[in-house]
């Protein structure tokens, strides 16, 4: 498990991480979702003993980082920016790593296994693809076969198959009970791979809970609905408190009672329907209401312009997908 | 690079300590050290530039000995020549210093070495113990290989020199020394600069601009100052009839206990450094 309590991390201009605190549970992904400049990698830093937190604290299974006696047996992080010498070889690079801890020869040969690098352990990283370079660093989390594990955008630069791999990886491995942390800034592949979520806006907490949750209670669920009879439908659902909006393209959304109320209150009335489906807001659109604060006022003050200011709506194009 | 696995075996045996062992740090180091082609480069050059130097000046001087003076003649120090390129060595010696700490400052690898052991304090004496273990044994090889090669081309009548007589062994001995020390002084440069080219470029400034710049002032400051530069202390130390240069010089002892001075301070405020800074 994964303690994060007010933490808070200043640089000279910015506060990267303001007061934060979460937790992350074990046998389940968790996601740490925030638009780009949010504060995900920093936090993720200080978990790993890499910056210091000017206020808080980060501990894993209740020890701080520097207390982990081997850490890599504890904790296995890939991180956000390239940590591998380009000169070295893939094997060279796991095995100074596992020297460090004691962990065996043989097992980097196993983690190399298993992200697919077998025939390429003596290439020399920089010659490496993104892709590659990202498989190496998860074969170096995977190192120390910890039951925690922090992975920084691990799908970025992956190609479609590698991205599916991935999600199944960290599926797999929370099945297995571990503590996985995952950070994103996409929505969409959160929606696909967490069951948790830590969702962040500038440096502060915005909500945590399920993805589920996370859904339902920052956008509301609604119902297409067409008919031939629309006008007397709508009067019958306004009667029963429902919220009816008739689209452009002649359908209506309705909120506040579900389909299946929908249909019997068209069926008691005798009245046909045409379509009768409901709808979910995007996780995107929900993620948008949710950090829209935070981001429309970080693009006045921010100091650093266009990279943080950017307007979430152009990050998460906005798309429903009818799940 | 397809593959079926989707998450890992949990078949790790459980480490019978809870602390990463010195022994293992080492291990790590030596790893990292050997396993970039800059290592083995900087080392051959450093071979090449002193075995080069001692080769050339061992051979040449015997055909001029014939037109040197009688005080050039009186004060000719065999010793000295053939470790002649030891002194440009100092500079190479500086680069694999440097990079063995700025590499991986440069290419993040140092995150991934505090991940593995968050006791920077010990990641810095590890690596300071690696590259001097590394340093000597090249160092003092290099050294001894100086000396015989530059000897065996001296031919007569210029006079050759033997590790009996006085002073010959101390200067071999102390030419690698000095070049160890002046390593870990550039991997403490390295450690407070980070960066590859503004280490190297301080720690060049150092051994060879600032003898320039003492030189241009008046000699009230110049004449006690110059005896303290690495250039001069190296020097003193290489030499069995030492004659370079005008001013005083430190005994070679001496020079060498301020030289390790130099080394200590950068190697703490370094380490001081590291352990305080965001990586
Ligand atoms: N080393 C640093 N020095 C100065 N500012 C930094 C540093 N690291 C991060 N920041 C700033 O902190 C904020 C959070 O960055 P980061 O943690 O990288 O966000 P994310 O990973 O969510 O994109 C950004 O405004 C970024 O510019
Ligand atoms: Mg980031």
């Amino acid at each position: 498990m994964i303690q994060v309590e007010g933490i808070t991390k200043r640089y000279k201009d910015t506060v990267a991480v303001d007061d934060l605190s979460f937790e992350v549970r074990e046998g389940v992904v968790t996601g740490f979702l925030g638009p780009n400049g949010s504060g995900k990698s920093t936090t993720m830093r200080m978990i790993m003993g890499l910056d210091a937190p000017d206020e808080g604290s980060a501990t894993i299974d209740g020890a701080s980082y520097h207390g982990l006696g081997l850490p890599l047996r504890e904790v296995g992080a890939l991180l956000e920016a390239k940590a591998i010498h380009p000169g070295r070889s893939a094997f060279n690079h796991l095995l100074f790593l596992a020297q460090t801890n004691d962990i065996p020869r043989q097992r980097v040969s196993d983690v190399l296994e298993m992200v697919g690098l077998s025939a390429v352990a003596n290439r020399r990283v920089g010659k490496f693809s993104l892709g590659m370079g990202q498989r190496l660093g998860i074969a170096a989390a995977l190192l120390g076969d910890p039951p925690t594990l922090l992975f920084d955008e691990p799908i970025n630069g992956l190609d479609p198959e590698g991205i599916l791999w991935v999600r199944n990886l960290l599926k797999g491995l929370a099945a297995e009970g571990r503590t996985v942390f995952v950070s994103s800034h996409l929505m969409s592949e959160m929606a696909l791979t967490a069951e948790q979520l830590v969702v962040i806006g500038r440096g502060r907490l915005i909500s945590s809970g399920s993805v589920n949750d996370f859904i339902a209670e920052s956008s509301g669920q609604y119902v297409r609905v067409r008919s031939p009879e629309a006008q007397a439908l709508e009067v019958l659902l306004l009667e029963r408190g429902a919220h009816v909006v008739a689209e452009d393209d002649g359908s209506y959304s309705v909120s506040g009672l579900d389909a299946a109320a929908i249909g019997t209150v068209a069926g008691d009335a005798g009245l046909h329907l045409h379509e009768l489906s409901p709808q979910m807001a995007s996780l995107e659109e929900a993620f948008m209401e949710l950090t829209r604060d935070s981001v429309e006022y970080r693009g006045h003050d921010s100091p650093h312009g266009a990279t943080n200011g950017t307007p979430v709506s152009t990050l998460f194009p906005s798309t429903h997908s009818g799940k | 690079m397809s593959t079926t696995l989707t998450y890992t075996s949990s078949d790790l045996a459980p480490a019978s300590h809870a602390r990463v062992r010195t022994t293992s740090a080492l291990r790590a180091e030596w790893t990292k050290l050997r396993s970039v082609r800059s290592t083995a480069w900087t080392i051959l050059a450093l071979a090449g530039i002193t075995l080069g130097v001692a080769a050339i000046a061992g051979s040449t001087v015997s055909s001029s000995w014939h037109t040197m003076s009688a005080f050039e003649r009186q004060t000719f120090d065999p010793t000295g020549l053939s470790l002649r390129g030891m002194l440009f060595g100092q500079l190479v010696i500086g680069v694999l210093g440097i990079l063995v700490m700025s590499a991986e400052y440069s290419t993040g690898t140092i995150r991934s070495t505090f991940m593995a052991v968050p006791n920077r304090s010990k990641v810095m004496l590890t690596k300071i113990t690696t590259m001097a273990a590394v340093g000597l044994i090249v160092s003092e090889v290099l050294s001894f290989g100086a000396f015989f090669l530059g000897q065996s081309l001296l031919a007569s009548p210029a006079p050759h020199a033997a590790l009996s007589q006085p002073g010959v062994l101390r200067a071999v001995v102390g030419g690698g020394l000095v070049l160890t020390v002046l390593g870990l002084f550039a991997l403490g440069l390295a450690t407070i600069i980070r960066h590859s080219a503004a280490a190297i470029t301080t720690y060049v400034g150092v051994l060879l601009v600032l003898p320039l710049v003492v030189q241009a002032l008046p000699s009230s400051i110049s004449q006690p100052v110059t005896k303290y530069l690495p250039f001069h202390i190296s020097d003193a130390m290489t030499s069995v009839t030492h004659v370079l240069g005008s001013g005083p010089s430190l005994s070679p002892w001496t020079g060498f206990a301020v030289l390790c001075g130099y080394a200590f301070v950068a190697l703490a405020v370094g380490m001081w450094m590291m352990v305080r800074r965001d990586a």
